[in-house]
């Protein structure tokens, strides 16, 4: 009869920058269990729509997560929009759709970077960031805000880019392709790299669904579901397909990530040779009333944003289901049977958001 | 499947100059769009209150009898909405941040 | 943007049954959500097939109410319905892991309820 150890992998860790404690059952070295505690950096937001207006709340919910902010902004607004059935000129869609992509691509290097922290390659996390630096720099030239937008507003957007800058902004991340593709197949070919995720942590298919994993987590495991087909701002317009990889293991999701960023780069290009010249916002009047479901696809994945108005100035309920919550149980079902060393590398592999799914 | 591919750039990095910049010698300059802090000219304030009710965070106090205008900067969010509502146009974002305090205080600027 | 919304109004006593058949259906869970009334709460149970999206909705006048805990047909839901528990006060029978109300340690017990169940001191 063996004897099970209980470790504590506390939520202040010096690999796992994010404070989610999980109590490890150990038999040896090889993991049989794990409970997960949150709860850490619970802040109440969603009670705080009971006293902010129901249009200055979108500078709230742009500050719920640091890295996939301008998501959560826009969602709030596309939900308050479909309640009180506003339409949204086609310029500003285009536009919500670059800053959307361009937020992916900032969130994958950012992720690149701490994955490869987190097994110890740090000159690989460093270059990596250097890479984030210059995508950060075009953020802040359009937008004002190196990580927090600002630009999202119920209507439309609150900045324009003009065309000079837009086929400067495609140049650019034209000639950025060959050195991210020259980082990223170090992921995908090194040897020491690759043992310590070939076949670790793998999810099957059937589990994923039933679990219901969502985002890059799912897409790993051969799963194509990815919000953006539903066609909310322009990508009703844009022709691309979702990234999926069947093997399973933490190889295929870093995988997904990495194809997911030149996809993002090819969308911008759509974008920036379809937008047309037209308003960017349009006058909002009258009190919201109604309720509805908007779901659109952050880098973690789908994020659920439920709003129910009842005609004041105050919304109801606002509930935000964050993708890392989603895939917390998928994330303990990964870690059955890993060896100790490989638990933060399977943490990260779910790209985990502990601000954003506690909010 | 290769075998020390990160060694080229880091011998490489070895007679590249840094990556970093050497603050405060080299100083990053900012943008025209970045958001900064809120400057205020003091002499066309009609004293309305507008950015007042506007402020999200409710960092702006309007006095309209002693014609003061105050800003707590720590409170401030650099979002932009007072600028874009003022009727006189006298608010503006400057790009440069704020500088670091030592005490809570507010900024006053009295109608001299 | 055409997102499909389908409400399905139901009493807690087909809500198992009702499950299991969108379970055997091939739908996944996307959420458990809580929204506190003027009188009582209601429950709304989402869940998603290909871009669709199906939504159950249990409408119940007093936080006494047990509800049957759904976790055993979809095992992902014990983290939704420990966090109901915890900010709301709602009371589920069965869920696979039951942290009793400990999940989020919130200095007010059911903060977004503010008038509901009475709280033991919390030291």
């Amino acid at each position: 009869m063996s004897e099970y150890t209980v470790v504590p992998f506390g939520p202040q860790h010096p690999v796992l920058p994010e404070p989610i404690h999980l109590d490890l059952v150990l038999d040896d070295e090889k993991v049989v269990e794990a409970i997960p505690r949150i709860g850490f950096v619970h802040r109440g937001l969603e009670k705080l729509v009971e006293k902010k207006d129901f249009l200055d709340f979108v500078y709230v919910a742009e500050r719920i997560c640091g890295i996939c902010s301008f998501i959560h902004g826009l969602s709030y607004c596309i939900a308050v929009e479909e309640i009180m059935k506003i339409d949204v000129p086609p310029r500003a869609q285009y536009l919500r759709t670059i800053w959307s992509e361009l937020s992916r691509i900032h969130s994958h290097l950012l992720w690149l970077g701490l994955f490869a922290d987190a097994f110890g390659f740090e000159s690989l996390f460093m270059n990596c960031w250097k890479l984030r630096e210059q995508i950060l720099d075009i953020i802040e030239e359009t937008t004002g805000g190196r990580v927090i937008f600002g630009s999202a507003k119920v209507g439309g957007v609150r900045k324009d880019i003009s065309r000079e800058k837009l086929s400067e902004i495609v140049a650019k991340l034209e000639a950025y392709r060959k050195e991210i593709k020259g980082i990223t197949d170090i992921f995908m070919r090194d040897a020491s790299v690759k043992h310590r995720l070939v076949g670790v942590g793998v999810l099957s298919k059937e589990d994923a669904y039933k679990l219901g994993a969502v985002g890059p987590t799912a897409r790993g495991s051969g799963l194509a579901v990815d919000m953006r087909r539903l066609g909310y701002a322009a990508y009703g317009k844009i022709n691309f397909q979702p990234v999926v990889e069947n093997a399973g293991d933490s190889y295929s999701r870093c995988k997904v990530r990495i194809r997911e960023l030149f996809q993002s780069v090819d969308i911008i290009k759509q974008c920036a040779a379809q937008i047309e010249e037209g308003p960017i916002e349009v006058k909002v009047t009258g009190l919201p009333q109604g309720e509805f479901f908007c779901r659109t696809e952050q880098p973690r994945g789908e994020v659920v944003y439920y709003a129910k108005a009842d005609g004041t100035k105050f919304l109801k309920r606002l509930r935000v289901r964050t993708p890392t919550f989603a895939n917390l149980a998928a994330m303990l079902k990964m870690l059955q049977g890993c060896q100790l060393a490989d638990v933060p590398v399977l943490i990260l592999t779910i790209d985990p958001c502990i601000s954003c799914s506690e909010r | 499947m290769s075998f020390f591919s990160m060694a080229k750039t880091v011998l490489l990095s070895l007679f590249r100059k840094p990556s970093t910049r050497r603050y405060p010698f080299v100083v990053r300059p900012f943008f025209k769009n970045t958001r900064g802090k809120v400057d205020i000219e003091i002499i066309k304030c009609i004293f309305c209150g507008i950015c007042q009710k506007k402020c999200p965070t409710s960092a702006i106090n309007v006095f309209k009898v002693e014609k003061k205008w105050e800003i707590d900067r720590l409170r401030c969010i650099s979002c932009g909405l007072c600028v874009e509502s003022c009727p006189k146009k006298c608010l503006s974002l400057n790009n440069q941040y704020p500088a670091s305090m030592t005490e809570r205080a507010k900024e006053v600027f009295p109608d001299a | 943007m055409n997102q499909e919304q389908k409400i399905i109004n139901i009493t807690p006593g087909q809500l198992t049954e009702k499950v299991r058949e969108l379970s055997d259906q091939q739908f996944r869970l996307v959420q458990i959500n809580c929204t506190k009334l003027d009188a009582g709460f209601e429950l709304n149970y989402s869940f998603d097939k290909e871009l669709e999206l199906v939504n159950l909705r249990l409408s119940l006048s007093d936080f006494d109410a047990v509800i049957p805990s759904v976790s055993g047909i979809y095992l992902a839901a014990f983290l939704y319905e420990n966090e109901t528990a915890d900010l709301f006060g709602a009371k589920f029978q069965g869920i696979a892991v039951d942290f009793k109300g400990n999940f989020y340690n919130t200095h007010i017990k059911h903060p977004f309820n503010p008038d509901g169940p009475a709280a033991p001191e919390v030291k």
